[in-house]
């Protein structure tokens, strides 16, 4: 039985009028211009001076080696949620679950971490480590997938519902059994060194290149290999083909034998693992053990990464940089001035998914009408009139 | 039974506070997606009016005040999920969302700026808060056995708002289904077309849903702060939004059953902390997180059509176009 | 300007006049200088072939979409009608073909929307019902008051959207295509209803393509033809041939050349397929058919009664609730269902009813389209990555070989024209070489040179030997191309014809399921 659900409407869908680069270049540039002109009026507001501001943030994010490394490690994060929430939305799917899929893919490394930790090399282990971050990640996909697409459960409400199960499941699990013996936080014991991913400061210096310390890791480089694969998978393979498909027109891909029940619980797999993949740049990279928390605010961060960057790798990957840098330089200014706190980030990260996101066709029409002015209108087609 | 009776009129009595944002919650969001709309920033909106409460409140030294700045903080997000989804469209999930995320960094944001507290308020103390009434005959009837306890402990002794959160239902069941507007809303979120075609402008009922929704959330976010606690802490709506949008679902829309979704979500709330370590005949000890789960693990089961069935309004979650 | 009706000699002015409208959307201008006088007390029908601008006309005269020039007269009265609630204001009422009820509601919060009578719903209430009884009892419009919209049929429906129009007190009300979904025996029973209303004094506008409704119940009758108002008639001074002339604007589509058939095996065999909707409606009721190599067969009938089910069953989309479907030497039940992946590799295509709903994908680029149902065909993807140069190259050939123009794969299906459009998606099924062929309302919103072209690419399939079924609205269509014509009325086959004995009344008659009316009362 074919389930009816409700698709959101397609948040990529092109305008017949304007070129591609207005519509995919110009106009998503000019929204995320908003974005941050509100914020420095913000800024303004505040008594602060929004250019100085942003100075401290240029230099926070990008001024220094160390400060790089720590920009990239937050990019890392984001392209891994970024790309989780576009390849859901290729399929007409809001995947609204990064943050509870991230939380969990992590649980999914931290027991293959201190389950095998002590018998296996590094080798070995991470590719078992990434495999768990995956399948832990999709599964916890994979019950509103099914949910949606066998019940017609909507999925958004679903995945909302399942990031505060999986913050109590996470709680649980690390107050009642995965803590470490004799301690009072609420965090499993230290990982083995076997089970530490590589930062890249020390990867670099195997190859004589000294820079300074950062948490940045070679998750990094996993990150820019899921973005090739991912764009690989929605425009080269078939399977690509059909998420496409399902998500921009159900009737159709039933009609072309495509089932969109299994297309829903591939795409929401798909994404699920990786946004479990943060579990590694995290637990593996970074922390080398399990704790509490250690994927807030990644999975909500990569609906406005995926937004801004049109659910396209390459933007994925420019938006995350941004956010990283906003991560990074956000910090670094708190840190200088005290009348800002780290929050001011949350709060432009609010402003691009909205003007990014939900107010994406504000100035489509005014565009479409400046351009329509500009240029003189092509001869008219010749239609059938359609009442 | 003594101690007992008292013990469950005292979880009886907690219920009863932590229902109130979610009972408000609740409805603010079943009048907007009887309207066609749907609003996962029902918690943004309460966090937004919780802050502006409070630092009004602290300023002024009213919780009225408060309580107002708060209504206007909400009314202004709720119009702004509006301008996004209604006037351009725009996705209503990503729009909620985006409230979402805005204002709980704003909130802090400028609650350091203003405060230099961490993103706290100072607390309030005093007429900056709304503070409990006591019924006439609290105190002499308090030792008269069952009733006393009901009337002097679970009745009296609560602030306004909580009054005004009960009273709120019958008065949002009386406005859907005994008026006119009612009637235009309900069928908005229907069939809207069939309301165009009626005379009646869809845009124009789904904004007031939206005023409604504000200002109802306000009072929600107000009690956080100026009713419940004293003062605005970061984050202190702690997904109750989320939990009154599950109680909305549960409650399949409908005021009254949505009234006992949120008593039940908040029953499992009060007893969560009360549970902890406590040996439950049969099931053993009840992990207390996932006291605090039930409510989502019930709403996915019940998204699922296990028990029963939840229909959202025919036309939430579309913008309405015109075809031709 | 003409004058409509010379029979009404009344002094009064008329109900509604048109003067100059005008209307386009984006490139397509739906309306072109359209006039229009219907007197008062007169029933008006307007034909015209599906896009000939009638529904637009309408929708700008209750106020739904606002003229770009052109003024409204009302009762004689110039009356600006920048929404509904003008048109309401001024008496009009308007049925829309499909119904704008909320189902969750019962007929009489249906019939209260937006004309409550106060902010409280108790007073008005009490009046409207008294109100709707006398308006049943005046008008013979029975319905419970008290049902829910949702559980009620479609006729009763429909009788729901007269009472809210009669409820706001419209005199002159606007029914477009009321028959369309109606059984021959609820569309009687309103044609008694509307004539009654007309004896009362409502004036009223049919829109309709359906021609001998035109001449059974009007006074008057208008005729549009590509956005334009072509003629005005007096109903008895008229006929349906000249009518029909009128609405197509020449010679009634040139009939195809075409040899005689000559008949191979059957491919396709269908035994009592039924199928039950998920609301648990009865769409399919035992079709039984058999479709041969080298033949064309027709399915006529009026929308909705189970056409396109029909294709759907047949092209694996829907397995049947009942029955037996052989395909070559598959057999297919509700048991053993047949995906439309394995339908296509029994060399069976299918070309769908709604190109923009299932034939293509929008956004997609076209060649991404040209591929749509055939992307796991190894010519097409490997075992991993799509070969999308050999894919482009592909439907660059398809685009030379169909004259779609302009013939650039890369660009998005939607931003072809209708015609283009179809031409791609016929190229994409027929260059398969099917040996059976379901093709569904093929010229849909396509301009005429494509027609005669797609029209030919039919007929030289049927010479290769391949089995096609045409599900077509367009009876002309029907008539000229079919070998066979089979008639479907309420998800039966109630007649079959070999084309050289058909015509268009006969099968009309058939159509309207004539002479079998108690069968279909026994039915329903």
């Amino acid at each position: 039985m074919r389930t009816k659900q409700k698709m959101p409407p397609q948040m990529a869908n092109g305008s017949a009028k304007l070129p591609t680069w207005v519509d995919i270049g110009l106009l998503p540039l000019i929204n995320v211009a908003l974005a941050f002109v509100v914020s420095g009026l913000l800024i303004a507001t505040l008594g602060q001076d929004p250019f100085e501001a942003t100075w401290i943030m240029l230099r926070g994010a990008f001024g220094y080696e160390e400060s790089l490394g720590y920009t990239f490690y937050y990019t890392t994060n984001f392209i891994f949620t970024g790309l989780a929430v576009a390849v859901a939305f290729h399929g007409g799917l809001f995947n609204i679950g990064g943050e509870g899929q991230a939380y969990i893919g992590g649980l999914g490394v931290a027991i293959a971490c201190l389950a095998l930790d002590q018998y296996l090399p590094f080798g070995l282990l991470l590719p078992i480590c990434v495999l768990a971050a995956a399948l832990f990640g999709a599964g916890w996909a994979f019950i509103p997938a099914y949910l949606q697409a066998k019940r017609g459960s909507h999925v958004v409400i679903t995945t909302i519902m399942f990031n505060f199960i999986a913050a109590s499941l996470m709680v649980y699990l690390l107050v009642n059994v995965v803590i470490k013996p004799g301690q009072m936080s609420p965090e499993s014991r230290e990982f083995a060194s076997s089970a530490w991913l590589p930062y890249m400061h020390e990867a670099l210096a195997w190859f004589g290149w000294e820079v300074a310390q950062s948490p940045l890791n070679l998750s990094l480089i996993g990150a820019l290999v899921c973005c090739v694969l991912v764009w690989g998978l929605i425009w080269h393979t078939r399977w690509g083909y059909e998420i496409r498909a399902v998500g921009a027109n159900a009737e159709a891909a039933v009609y072309a034998g495509i089932s969109p029940s299994k297309i829903i619980i591939l795409a929401m797999c798909i994404s699920g693992a990786l946004s479990g993949f943060v579990g590694i740049n995290e637990l593996m990279g970074v922390q080398h053990r399990l704790l509490l928390d250690f994927a807030a605010g990644y999975g909500f961060t990569g609906i406005a990464v995926s937004l801004m960057g049109r659910n396209h790798p390459v933007g994925i990957i420019l938006a995350g940089l941004l956010f990283g840098a906003l991560y990074q330089g956000g910090a670094e200014l708190a840190f200088e001035n005290s009348a800002f706190s780290p929050d001011l980030i949350v709060v432009i990260q609010g402003l691009v998914v909205l003007f990014s996101g939900a107010l994406s066709y504000m100035l489509r029409g005014p565009m479409e009408r400046l351009y329509l002015r500009l240029r003189p209108p092509p001869p008219p087609p010749i239609a059938s009139v359609e009442a | 039974m003594g101690e007992d009776f008292l013990l469950i009129i005292l979880t009886f009595d907690a219920t009863i506070r932590v229902s109130v944002p979610l009972i408000l919650a609740a409805l603010a969001g079943l009048i907007v997606e009887r309207s066609g709309v749907i609003d996962i920033g029902l918690e943004g909106k309460m966090l937004a009016s919780a802050f502006a409460a409070a630092a009004t409140a602290y300023t002024t030294n009213s919780a009225w005040l408060g309580l107002g700045a708060g209504v206007v903080a909400s009314v202004l997000l709720a119009l702004l999920h509006g301008f996004a989804c209604i006037t351009h469209r725009g996705n209503q999930i990503v729009s909620g969302v985006a409230i979402n995320i805005l204002v709980s960094g704003l909130t802090v944001l400028l609650g350091v700026s203003w405060f230099s507290l961490g993103g706290q308020t100072p607390p309030l103390t005093g007429d900056a808060r709304f503070n409990s009434l006591t019924f006439p005959g609290a105190e002499a009837v308090r030792d008269v056995p069952v009733l006393g306890p009901i009337y002097s402990e679970l009745l009296s002794g609560h602030n306004i708002l909580v009054y005004l959160a009960f009273l709120t239902v019958p008065m949002v069941w009386w406005l859907i289904y005994r008026t006119r507007f009612g009637l235009r809303l309900r069928a908005t979120g229907e069939n809207p077309a069939a309301v165009d075609t009626a005379g009646i402008s869809v845009i124009r009922m789904r904004y007031l849903a939206l005023i409604l929704c504000g200002i109802l959330c306000g009072i929600a976010g107000s009690y956080f702060s100026t009713g419940h606690g004293a003062g605005f802490l970061r984050e202190m709506t702690a997904g109750k939004g989320f939990i009154a949008l599950a109680a909305m679902i549960f409650g399949k829309w409908r005021p009254v059953p949505v009234l006992f979704a949120c008593l039940l979500f908040g029953f499992l709330d009060a007893i969560a902390i009360r549970l902890q370590g406590v040996e439950i005949p049969i099931i053993g000890e009840m992990p207390v997180q996932f006291i605090q789960a039930l409510p989502y693990i019930l709403t996915v089961v019940l998204l699922a059509g296990f028990i029963g069935r939840a229909i959202a309004p025919k036309a939430s979650g579309i913008p309405y176009v015109k075809e031709h | 300007m003409t004058a409509a009706g010379s029979s009404t000699s009344s002094a009064f002015p008329p109900a509604i006049e048109l003067r100059g409208i005008n209307k386009h959307f984006g490139p397509v201008q739906a309306n072109r200088d359209v006039d229009l006088t219907v007197p008062v007390g007169t029933i008006h029908g307007i034909v015209g072939e599906n896009g000939a601008g009638k529904s637009t006309l309408m929708s700008i005269l209750y106020g739904f979409y606002q003229a770009d020039s052109g003024v409204i007269e009302v009762g004689g009265q110039v009356c600006p009608i920048h929404g509904p609630e003008y048109a309401l204001a001024a008496g009009i009422g308007m049925v829309h073909q499909h119904f704008m009820l909320v189902d969750i509601f019962t007929v009489l919060e249906n019939i209260l929307l937006g004309a409550e009578g106060g902010a409280l719903l108790g007073p008005g209430m009490a009046a409207a019902r008294a109100e709707i009884a006398r308006l049943e009892a005046d008008y013979g419009l029975e319905v419970d008051p008290d049902a829910l919209v949702g559980d009620l049929a479609v006729g009763l429906r429909q009788r729901v959207e007269l009472l809210k129009a009669l409820y706001r007190g419209a005199n002159i009300l606007i029914l477009d295509e009321p028959t369309g979904v109606l059984t021959p025996q609820e569309a009687e029973r309103l044609f008694e209803i509307l004539t009654a209303m007309r004896d009362r004094g409502v004036t009223i506008i049919l829109i309709t393509h359906k021609l001998q409704e035109i001449m059974a119940i009007t006074d008057n009758v208008s005729v549009m033809r590509a956005g334009q108002m072509v003629a005005h008639r007096e109903t008895a001074q008229t006929t349906r041939e000249e009518l029909a002339e009128l609405m197509v604007g020449r010679q009634v589509l040139l009939r195809v050349e075409k040899s005689a058939a000559d008949p191979g095996d059957v491919v396709l065999h269908a035994d009592g397929l039924s199928l039950i909707d998920d609301a648990g409606v009865l769409r399919l009721d035992g079709v039984s058919l058999d479709l041969r190599a080298g033949e064309i067969v027709g399915i006529a009938g009026v929308t909705g009664n189970g056409q396109s089910e029909l294709l759907e069953v047949l092209s694996g989309i829907r397995p049947p609730s009942r029955g037996r479907l052989s395909v070559h030497d598959r057999v297919i039940d509700h048991d053993h269902p047949c995906e439309p992946e394995e339908m296509r590799d029994l060399n069976l295509a299918h070309v769908p009813e709604d190109r923009q709903r299932m034939g293509m994908i929008s956004a997609f680029a076209a060649w991404e389209t040209a591929i749509l149902g055939y992307h796991r065909d190894p010519a097409y993807t490997g075992p991993i990555l799509l070969k999308t140069d050999a894919i482009v190259e592909d439907t660059d050939g398809k685009m030379d070989r169909f004259d779609v123009r302009p013939a650039n794969p890369q660009l998005t299906s939607d931003s072809f024209s209708g015609g283009n459009q179809q031409k791609l998606v016929l190229a994409r099924e027929i260059e398969r070489r099917p040996d059976i062929l379901l093709v569904g309302q093929p010229t849909r919103g396509v301009d005429i040179g494509a027609i005669e072209f797609i029209h030919r690419q039919l007929i030289e399939m049927r010479h290769a030997g391949c089995a096609v079924l045409l599900v077509s609205v367009e009876l002309e269509e029907i008539l000229s191309l079919s070998d066979r014509i089979l008639v479907m009325f309420e998800g039966r086959i109630v007649g079959e014809v070999a084309a050289a004995d058909a015509d268009a009344q006969m099968i009309g008659l058939m159509m309207a399921n004539a002479h079998e009316t108690e069968n279909a009362a026994a039915n329903g």
